[in-house]
């Protein structure tokens, strides 16, 4: 809410103008925002002043300094940087997304500061110790998908941050600097956290300290241990907070020590122990963990079964006969992650008893393209027959059917993400040899709120024209190994009238599709195009075309000389208000 | 504070193609532009060279090579190290497994090479497994700087530092591997 007026003024604007301002306070959405301050400039300038929560999709797009100089009363910051193929190692390590320019940006600007949600950022330890110098205030921080900071950096924030209420570490690489970072925490009184979650860091933590600070945190109800806390210690720590509604457990398995073992009837009291011990943690709606799961203690959690909204189970390697027994209590299942070891069996189990289920993932144990297929088309029909709700989908697997994508097709109209990975590049239909253009054709134009789509196994041109005809509220595709000529691309730029991210990999596609998409690419976040066929002449062009894109050109080995082929090895892009990085490293070619 | 954490960031940097590769004449040796380089729907393994072609596969439309390909099937490499992490006690498979010893270490691990698909996948995997810090290569002084140093032995039984030869032909030719202490190392540095 904004404070004490500073205008006072007896001019009629200036008053509309704080009632403005007092409206807008309760506005929340970005979208409606953006909109807002598109109506005049008073309006741009009441919103500016207003807006709290700022989210920048690419830390590229613009400068911090334009961020800062807009909107002046700020308390959270999300930024996101590296595109997602980054992920999969498509991106050369030292590329950019670094955290330090906005951070320093901000020190002075936002001296109220509160939150700080980054995803796939550079962040350094230097980026953490000024994040706790700069704002008094600070409350949370979300680093996702975020490397080049360790338990230093995060041994700062602790230490500083006095009012920290949130630290959640998600998917991050965080290296092992030695720092005990858990014993940092201010040393006496209660403290404000309400989420620690750390499932992602490699290293071991001090037990007795974090022990002690989860005993005098009584306002903590997110807590993620990761794959050093056995379930000994998960079990102390649960009775010291019994009020957690979010538990990340860690490797829920006994310490790997010989004598353990032949205690089996010591092992049957302590699974009856840590029944208890959920029994008693009434509020948990929400498990994750079970990294290196000793599938004999599952059936622990089943007294918060019938609670859970969702479920992580994809460190779990667990066949369906050891997942039955818990999944049939979890009734209001929304959320449910698992690994292919579940099997179709696995599968059928969730579609029985799950009818709430909004989200599915299912994860390959064996990532490799000759590997043993435990979940296939059946596993996914099975799914679509029992959870008629299902919203978002990603399914690895090695063999598919068209039928088995149709029936989902029409099964679960609701379908917002809908991501299958058929393993094996190339691979038809494996009934009918057919490609699997039918299937996924039939997805965008069944699924009318399709959003989020991933597309994979032997596609051709036909997949692309169904994808741009009916796809129309797509905003995010994926393709890899896909695709017969440029016109696939063509129907796919031409057709999404509502694409923002599209990420290509191996495919033919080449420069007169890429131009298909010239009207089209000021409104998008970006295009990635990699091993593909594009060439530096038809990147150029486009270049040219949209002086406000930026066009980068580089190769995935960070060679600097001439391409080895005609193509372009990896082709990023997307528009900026401030023009081409500065901190692009030398392998990086911008057009 | 400047420790060793960026130095697997700064062990990319290095290039660690050199000129000597395996792979047809005329083809730059990597998959995925082989790939790209496909015209029409003809997609046999006829078309591809194949180094590592292994069991069958019973569909009509066997994947055309074994290679591994960079990022493909898209799941995090923090999600593929944790799972090979446990897996090495599991089945075997088809998998490609070498004996890993580690300095210090009571016990030998088991480690399937085909998880990985470069230099950098496989140090990070080390890394995790063993819980140590291995660090930056380099050409001209292999590891310097770190407290360990990984090593194979390779066909002919000689111990080579890992990172000196091109991916492909360490994962056919390495026995297995052991995670020296860099003071115990210096030798093999200097065979470079």
């Amino acid at each position: 809410m904004p404070e004490s007026n500073d205008h006072f003024t007896p001019y009629p604007d200036h008053v509309l103008e704080n009632v403005l301002e007092n409206v807008l306070a309760f506005l929340h959405s970005r979208r409606d925002r953006n909109a807002v301050s598109l109506v005049c400039r008073s309006w741009y300038r009441a919103e500016a002043y207003t807006r709290s929560d700022v989210f920048i999709g690419n830390c590229y797009a613009l400068s911090p300094r334009r961020v800062t100089d807009r909107f002046t009363r700020v308390r959270s910051v999300t930024i996101k940087g590296k595109p997602r193929f980054a992920d999969f190692s498509l991106l050369p390590v030292n590329w950019g997304a670094h955290f330090t320019p906005w951070v320093s940006g901000m020190a002075n600007a936002y001296r109220t500061l509160e939150k700080i949600h980054l995803k796939r950022m550079s962040v350094t330890d230097d980026d953490l110790a000024a994040v706790a110098n700069s704002f008094p205030r600070f409350k949370e921080l979300v680093l996702v998908c975020c490397d080049g900071f360790g338990t230093a950096g995060i041994a700062a924030v602790v230490s500083r941050c006095r009012g920290l209420r949130v630290l959640e570490l998600i998917e991050d690489e965080v290296s092992d600097d030695y720092v005990d970072w858990i014993s940092c925490f201010p040393a006496d009184g209660p403290t404000n956290l309400e989420s620690l979650m750390f499932d992602c860091v490699e290293s071991p933590i001090n037990f007795e300290s974090l022990e002690n600070l989860v005993a005098r945190s009584p306002l903590l109800k997110k807590l993620g241990l990761n794959r050093f806390v056995t379930i000994g210690q998960l079990h102390r720590l649960m009775t010291r907070a019994p009020q957690l509604t979010h538990l990340g457990t860690g490797s829920f398995s006994p310490p790997e020590q010989p004598e353990q073992h032949e205690h089996h009837e010591n092992d049957n009291n302590r699974v009856s122990d840590y029944v208890s011990a959920f029994a008693s943690c009434k509020s948990v709606v929400c498990l994750s963990g079970f990294r290196e799961i000793a599938p004999e203690y599952l059936p622990a959690i089943i007294p918060v079964c019938a609670n859970l909204s969702s479920l992580n189970l994809s460190f779990a390697n667990i066949n369906a006969e050891q997942l039955k027994p818990v999944i049939r209590h979890c009734h209001k299942l929304r959320v449910f992650w698992a690994l292919d070891s579940i099997g179709d069996e696995g599968l059928q189990a969730v579609a029985e008893t799950c009818k709430d289920l909004r989200e599915l993932r299912v994860f390959p144990i064996d990532a490799t393209e000759n590997g043993e297929g435990l979940v296939s088309e059946m596993g996914l029909l099975a799914i679509s027959i029992g959870c008629r709700k299902l919203q978002s989908i990603l399914y690895f697997c090695q063999q598919m059917t068209n039928a088995a994508v149709v029936a989902m097709s029409k099964n679960c109209p609701d379908l917002v993400v809908f991501r299958l990975c058929i393993i094996g590049r190339f691979s038809p239909d494996h009934v009918t040899g057919e490609p699997m253009d039918e299937g996924f054709g039939a997805i965008v134009k069944n699924c009318k709120k399709l959003t989020r789509l991933a597309v994979s196994g032997l596609l051709t041109d036909r997949a692309f024209s169904y994808i741009g005809q009916y796809g129309k509220l797509v905003r995010t595709l994926s393709v890899a190994f896909a695709g017969d000529s440029d016109i696939g691309l063509k129907y796919v730029l031409e057709g999404c009238t509502n694409l923002q991210k599209l990420e290509i990999r191996d495919s033919p596609f080449g420069d007169s599709g890429l131009w298909s998409g010239l009207p089209r690419f000021y409104n998008m976040r970006f295009v990635w195009m990699s091993s593909c066929r594009v060439t530096r002449e038809g990147c150029l062009d486009v270049a040219r075309q949209l002086p406000r894109l930026v066009v980068e050109v580089f190769r995935r080995d960070e060679e600097e000389g001439g391409e080895k082929s005609d193509f372009v090895n990896t082709l990023y892009m997307y528009r900026s208000l401030d023009g081409p990085r500065a901190d692009a490293p030398r392998f990086v070619n911008i057009l | 504070m400047d420790q060793t954490r960026s130095t697997l960031d700064l062990f990319n940097n290095v290039d660690l193609t050199t000129e000597l590769r395996l792979g047809l004449p005329g083809s730059d040796g990597k998959p995925e532009n082989v790939k790209s380089s496909l015209s029409g729907n003809k997609r046999t393994s006829s078309e591809m060279g194949s180094s590592s072609c292994t069991d069958e596969n019973e569909s009509r439309y066997s994947p055309p090579t074994k290679e591994q390909v960079v990022g493909w099937p898209p799941v995090r490499s923090y999600r593929k190290n944790i799972l090979q992490v446990k897996k090495t006690e599991s089945e075997m498979g088809s998998g490609m497994y070498v004996k890993v010893s580690m300095d210090g270490a009571p016990y030998l691990r088991k480690l399937d090479l085909k998880m990985y698909q470069s230099y950098e996948e496989l140090i990070k995997g080390l890394q995790v497994m063993f819980k140590c810090v291995i660090g930056l290569y380099s050409e001209r002084e292999g590891y310097n700087g770190s407290q360990h140093v990984p090593t194979y032995e390779d066909k002919d039984g000689d111990w080579m530092l890992v990172g000196d030869v091109p991916w492909e032909m360490f994962i056919s030719s390495c026995k297995r591997l052991r995670i020296m202490k860099s003071c115990e190392a210096r030798g093999l540095g200097e065979f470079v």
